[in-house]
């Protein structure tokens, strides 16, 4: 029954994966092909960006020309996925932004730092690098001359690794310096006022904390929970805070870092690690060799069983990202709205605001559950995952 | 595009964020996660061990109660049995000393029953005494005086001399 159970669970998440990875790899193609065709579609690095597979397959002038009347509408998509996505430099509002250190490295150059303010928004050059789409690429036209009409450097742009600090990377900095203030004030306190009633901060932090020893680690993983408890509290912490602070609609907040598949792949691949690395003999057995299933049934189940061993962290990667998305979208989609509407007339806007704005408070408020519970969802699961690893064998 | 932009992971990214979470994740395993367990852990045994400090300092107190009560009972049921104890004893007491007081009063009385008796005979003894000197007394007077004349004294003789010879025959 609990062998059926996980295979239609695992089934499920084949499906879901299916659907995603096609549309990955449906989107790669057309971008791959613009790059080639298309040096001279720009615009600011964090605003509307034309349809490059459009462009692809338009001359430069015509591509400029459909550009421009794009821009003179609101265009939702753009302002959404710039919102939720990464840039260089952090916007804060009009044409106001932080600039944000540059870090790139190849074999050719080698390391080459310098502030994304030096890109003008991505229409100069600097260090034989400019900004295509969001994206560093790298140039042989001498510095500060115009992005828009610079030649790429292919080969280079692929071979160059670009460790900027991004918006993402800089509100990843300021989520871990909370982080790191605020435990760090706690634990002074646990250790000054030792068996002590707890007080301030530690009122706040305290039932969360034993939220996730008693209700996530000690019920997943049993009494082995202790060696895991420092990953869980602090993954269950980051993804918390960051989720948080992605709500939050200005600076330092407003990044979506937790909705950015980056993230996740490296909290879902550390939850595999430890699983892995801890898995026990009777973990493998029962992945392997799944006990009381007769030879034909495990040609089937030990694939399915070892894809699920990869499945899971997927899976967890997935749920965080697209929940965390997801709802950024939703929220600034209710915004945009008014935005839309009032392009037709001042009156519609007004109108559609009053709508508007109490779905983006609905929304708000159920992400601040959201943000609990996908929190909540990535570390128990992380408990069960690593208690299935440790779990000891059952005497029958 | 746009999607395609936000399912591929940058490596930038990627590598900041490897380096700083699992920083992050080792100074607070080190310096908070480990005191705040710790500092968690030791007040939860605390407070467990002040429960049951209280609990067993109540048992204590309840069983101290019991054990009071018990020896005051003790108490009074040796109270109880030194008084019966004593009542016995002085019951006892009276009634030997009474006892004795009558079986004194009777050997008291026997012996001057005794005496009353012993004193009566003998003066019955006495009595009887003085009578036959006083008998005697008296035939003497009376002999004296009838054997005053010879003829008196004869006949007397012969009387007596007949009545001895009429019982010799």
């Amino acid at each position: 029954m609990k062998a059926l159970l996980r295979l239609s669970f695992l089934l499920m998440a084949a499906l879901l994966m299916g659907p995603l990875s096609a549309q990955h790899e449906g989107h790669e193609h057309p971008e791959a092909g613009t790059v080639q065709a298309d040096q001279a579609v720009h615009d600011h690095a964090d605003h509307a960006h034309a349809d490059s597979a459009m462009a692809a397959t338009t001359t430069v002038h015509e591509a400029e020309a459909a550009h421009h009347e794009e821009k003179k509408g609101f265009d939702a998509g753009t302002l959404i996925m710039s919102h939720i996505g990464d840039e260089h430099g952090w916007h804060l509002w009009g044409h106001t932004s932080l600039p944000l250190p540059i870090i790139l490295y190849n074999s050719e150059r080698g390391l080459s730092v310098f502030s994304s303010s030096r890109f003008d928004h991505g229409h100069k050059t600097y260090g034989g690098y400019l900004l295509h789409d969001g994206h560093i690429a790298a140039t042989d036209s001498p510095d500060g001359s115009d992005a828009h009409h610079a030649t790429i450097n292919e080969e280079l742009t692929k071979a160059t690794w670009d460790i900027s600090i991004t918006k993402n990377v800089m509100s990843l900095f300021v989520s871990v310096t909370l982080l790191l203030i605020i435990f760090l004030s706690v634990a002074k306190a646990y250790t000054r006022r030792a068996g002590q009633a707890p007080t301030g901060l530690q009122n706040l932090i305290e039932p969360i904390i034993l939220f996730v020893r008693d209700d996530v680690a000690k019920s997943a993983i049993g009494h082995k929970y202790e060696r895991f408890l420092p990953y869980l509290l602090t993954a269950f912490f980051f993804i918390f805070l960051n989720n948080l602070l992605g709500l939050v609609p200005f600076f330092p907040g407003g990044a979506n870092l937790t909705g950015n598949i980056a993230v996740t792949i490296v909290l879902a691949l550390i939850t595999f690690i430890i699983v892995t690395v801890n898995g026990n003999k009777h973990y493998w057995h029962h992945i392997l060799a799944m006990p009381g299933v007769p030879g034909w049934v495990l040609a089937i189940l030990t694939p399915v069983e070892i894809l699920g061993m990869f499945l899971k962290p997927f899976v967890l990667m997935i749920r965080l990202f697209a929940n965390i998305t997801a709802g950024h979208i939703i929220a600034l989609s209710f915004f945009s709205l008014i935005f839309v509407f009032g392009e037709t007339s001042a009156g519609a806007g007004y109108g559609v605001a009053i709508g508007s704005w109490a779905f983006t408070v609905f929304m708000m408020c159920l992400e601040l559950l959201v943000a609990f519970i996908q929190a909540y969802v990535f570390t128990f699961l992380s408990a069960m995952y690593i208690g299935a690893a440790v779990e000891e064998p059952h005497h029958h | 595009m746009l999607l395609a932009s936000l399912v591929e992971p940058s490596i930038g990214l990627i590598f900041w964020m490897t380096l700083t979470f699992l920083t992050v994740l080792f100074i607070l395993a080190k310096f908070a996660w480990k005191p705040i367990l710790n500092g968690l852990k030791e007040r939860e045994a605390s407070i467990a061990d002040a429960l049951n400090e209280a609990k067993r300092a109540r048992e204590e107190m309840a069983a101290l109660g019991a054990k009071n009560e018990e020896l005051m009972r003790a108490a009074r049921e040796e109270r109880e049995v030194l008084l019966k104890e004593a009542r016995d004893i002085r019951d006892k007491e009276i009634a030997e000393a009474k006892g004795k007081a009558k079986a004194e009063a009777e050997a008291l009385l026997s012996r001057a029953r005794a005496d009353i008796q012993n004193e009566k005979k003998a003066a019955i003894v006495e009595m009887k005494n003085q009578l036959a000197e006083l008998s005697i007394q008296v035939a003497e007077v009376i002999l004296k005086e009838k054997l005053a004349d010879r003829a008196a004294q004869q006949s007397l003789v012969d009387k007596v001399m007949t009545e001895a010879e009429l019982r010799k025959s």
